[in-house]
């Protein structure tokens, strides 16, 4: 029986179409995948959904009755739950009150919050994600990113007053933040759920997680529906070659040159307030993937060699020579090169245009004598840059907000590249990203480590760990408990290593 | 509509504003000479205003200028009593703006105070050292040396009529102020900061540094104002250039009302400046009462932010 039906939904903004005659029809019951590229409508789709954005046309049934959906109280109250990517949290606020952040606080004598009642309902709703760990007394602010998504999440999930039962959740990335173990848990909520007889519409990039978790999905490409089908008739291939239009050979493009023996990065009993005793060494030409639970210490360990933190004991040797990281400024200079983990709020001026995020790092050698702007020098450079990268803009003056996730991270690349690094630091490089980005900066990373750049990648994405990494180290607690030949090494194996048990790491 | 209305909003009231004096005066408003004493009058704010866009191309702003502009004209007042000649005079009180100004950049990126926070506080400061070394006295009469007070008095001849040099001072400050901002990576640097400090931090802008050296320019800026003042009026009290600070913040506000992303432009910011000069000049002109003048000028800088806040809201 279909839930929600949504027919000949189109939206233009400024001329622009972005939905382009789109149906999508969601069965009770059922965990419906909502697939594309970044900038495909799934965005789009879902704010119309919310009643955010007004569609300029669309027919919408529940239940086989028309409705429509003016504005967010008129989607909460025919039952649909969001769940977005970007937190609407308060984090002033405890973690219990953002829980009921909508329902109206619990009372007693008509005007007194009932705390008692109201952690106690917080509580409840954590514990059916199986989470203890959080108290809901805390400011949410003091909760790691993860932790956050965790409460926002169970807020969504919050058993209702009865006036409008929730009938669809739409999840846009929730498990962006999350660690396996916590998307696990999620996952089997969703489970309960759909056993219950209502409905999820999952959006994700990660297509291992829909492959597992969905009945159905459906695939836009530039605002137009592809095709609607059921997950167990179709495979992982498939739906990639659905989403970018295309076929993708290899998933993770092979080395082009093996690493050389040549050291670029020697990491001795390296220690600060995050990290215990540290040591590792990075080849020229080689990948080395850092894996580990989230808040295991791999940001702390990539800023700390790009100078932002304060170090407390061991040594670093660049090239064979003694180093210390000083600051950012002193690492782009010294040829060590960062993508930081959050694309937005850490790696663009997004207010700015393309070629004056590309250059910043560089506006020594990118000016006349240090001081002096030149900026058609800086828009040649970046055009180059951007093409190495194989950026989508409409020049290098755009402004860098205007971009997709995809093209946004190219940018960050590309001004990661621009310098000519020896060592690139990065964190998370695809999360947020669309496939066919994914795939063009793997082989932007193969061209690089073939010209003898060495490369630390963080990730929480195992497959893309074990694909593109030579060794990978494990990290627990700010420690390195063991490095791995990535060859050869299965998923499952890296997990268990992750969660440190079944230690037993190969010499590497 | 909205998105046009929201760019070019603030100049079409403008010259709606200007059209309105000049059906209203028209024997005197749209006169050379009445322009000219437009620009004299706003030259003050205008070299201001110019060092406060420094600092709020960064996200900041600086409360204190208007104190400092009073206390480097009490300085320089006060060393001409002492008798130094008129260079070292004016050479230290723009010392004791740019010593001024590096204070609030120590407090705001090295001790990390909000720069509403600091420069509130030093406000009360720069005022109250004002009012000491001055014993709280208007200093003035043959203590001041004739040659400052000519100094604003004078002009350039260019053809019939005479640039005033308050004038050509306060082009000259925007001029240096616009080439630092948009042609020196230096300006580049502190539109990143202003942008996304994490993400300028992390591309190895020197923030810190970096805002040490605009809070200096904004106090060095606004000493030189206090200056201007003094000269203008061959005199100097310890509260002369109390008005000057939010009238500089509201014309770099309409300014932001004028580009594209909400930045502050220099440029732009002498438009603001422009629209406060004309307001003023042409309501005094149609004796317009003070006070009422006041609540005008509030007005229209509601209106020039509302507008393009409200435009910007309903694009979403």
């Amino acid at each position: 029986m279909t839930l929600l039906s949504l027919t000949n939904v189109s939206k233009a903004y400024a001329g622009i179409p972005a939905l382009r005659d789109v149906s999508l029809d969601i069965a009770a019951g059922e965990i419906h995948a909502l697939m594309g590229e970044n900038g495909a409508g799934k965005s789009t789709l879902i704010k119309i959904l919310a009643g955010v954005v007004a569609p300029d046309t669309a027919t919408i049934t529940l239940e086989g009755k028309p409705v429509s959906i003016d504005s967010p109280a008129a989607a909460r109250r025919l039952g649909l739950r969001f769940i977005h990517q970007e937190l609407n949290v308060v984090p002033t606020l405890s973690v219990a009150e953002n829980v009921i952040l909508g329902h109206g606080y619990p009372r007693r004598a008509g005007v007194l919050v009932d705390w008692a009642r109201l952690n106690g309902v917080a509580r409840d709703a954590l514990g059916r994600l199986g989470i203890t760990h959080i108290d809901p007394r805390q400011k949410l602010a003091k909760l790691s990113l993860g932790d956050q998504m965790l409460v926002k999440i169970s807020s969504a999930l919050l058993a209702d007053d009865g006036h409008a039962p929730a009938r669809l959740y739409v999840m846009d990335e929730p498990t962006a933040a999350l660690t396996r173990e916590e998307s696990e848990r999620l996952f089997r909520v969703l489970h309960e759920i759909r056993a219950a007889g209502n409905s999820v519409l999952y959006v994700s990039h990660r297509l291992d997680e829909v492959m597992a978790l969905c009945d159905r999905a459906t695939v836009l490409r530039d605002g137009r529906p592809i095709d609607t089908g059921r997950i167990a008739d179709i495979t992982h291939d498939d739906l990639v070659a659905l989403m970018i239009g295309r076929r993708v050979e290899e998933a993770y493009p092979a080395p082009i040159v093996p690493p050389s023996s040549a050291p670029a990065i020697e990491v001795e009993a390296l220690s600060t307030p995050a990290l215990h005793r540290v040591s590792f060494a990075v080849h020229k030409g080689e990948v080395l993937g850092i894996a580990g639970l989230s808040g295991a210490g791999q940001t702390q360990l990539l800023r700390t060699l790009f100078g932002d933190s304060r170090i407390a004991g061991g040594t670093i040797r660049l090239d064979g020579k003694p180093h210390r990281p000083r600051s950012p400024a002193a690492s782009w200079g010294g040829g060590i090169a960062y993508v930081p983990r959050e694309r937005r709020s850490e790696g663009l001026i997004t207010s700015r245009p393309i070629y004056q995020n590309i250059t910043l790092p560089h506006l020594r050698t990118e000016s006349a004598g240090g001081l002096w702007l030149t900026p058609r020098r800086e828009q040649r450079d970046a055009k180059a840059l951007g093409d190495d990268v194989r950026l989508r803009a409409s020049g290098p003056a755009q402004l860098a907000r205007e971009l997709s996730g995809g093209n946004q991270q190219k940018v960050v690349f590309a001004k990661a590249l621009s310098g000519r690094p020896t060592l690139l630091l990065l964190d998370e490089p695809t999360r947020g990203v669309d496939v066919g980005a994914k795939f063009d900066i793997y082989a932007i990373i193969r061209d690089m480590t073939a010209k003898g750049m060495a490369v630390i990648l963080v990730s929480s994405d195992l497959p893309e760990l074990l694909g593109m990494s030579d060794r990978i180290a494990i990290m627990l607690d700010g420690s390195i408990t063991a490095i791995v030949t990535a060859a050869g090494l299965g998923e499952d194996a890296l997990l268990n290593l992750c969660y440190g048990r079944t230690a037993t790491p190969e010499a590497a | 509509m909205l998105t046009f209305l929201r760019r070019y909003g603030t100049l079409i009231g403008f010259a709606l504003i200007l059209l309105f004096f000049a059906a209203r005066l028209p024997d005197t408003f749209l006169t050379a000479r009445n322009w000219l004493n437009i620009s004299q009058q706003v030259s003050m704010l205008m070299v201001v205003a110019a060092g406060m866009t420094i600092v709020m191309v960064m996200g900041d702003f600086d409360l204190s200028v208007g104190s400092t502009a009073s206390l480097s004209g009490i300085v320089a007042a006060l060393l001409f009593t002492f008798g130094y000649p008129v260079w070292a005079a004016i050479g230290i009180a723009l010392l004791v703006g740019l010593v001024g100004g590096l204070f609030n950049g120590v407090l705001v990126s090295f001790v990390g105070i909000l720069p509403f926070v600091a420069t509130l506080a030093t406000l009360t400061m720069f005022s109250g050292v004002a009012f000491v070394v001055s014993g709280g006295k208007t200093i003035s009469g043959r203590a001041i040396p004739e040659e400052f007070g000519n100094f604003a008095r004078d002009g350039i001849a260019l053809g019939p009529v005479t640039v005033p040099n308050l004038t050509i001072v306060a082009v000259l400050v925007v001029g240096l102020v616009w080439v630092l901002l948009e042609q020196t990576t230096f300006g580049r640097r502190l539109y990143a900061i202003g942008g996304n400090i994490e993400a300028a931090h992390l591309s190895g802008v020197p923030v810190r540094r970096l805002k040490l050296i605009a809070f200096a320019l904004t106090g060095l800026s606004a000493a030189g104002a206090g200056l201007l003042y003094a000269s203008r009026v061959a005199s100097a009290n310890p509260t002369q250039g109390s008005g000057l600070m939010l009238n500089a913040i509201a014309a770099t506000f309409l300014g932001m009302t004028m580009s594209e992303q909400g930045e502050p432009r220099v440029l732009a910011t002498v438009v603001g400046v422009l629209i406060l000069g004309v307001l003023d000049n042409g309501l005094t002109q149609m004796s317009v009462d003070s006070y009422v003048r006041q609540v005008l000028v509030g007005g229209i800088i509601v209106l020039a932010v509302a507008a393009s806040s409200i435009s910007k809201s309903s694009r979403r």
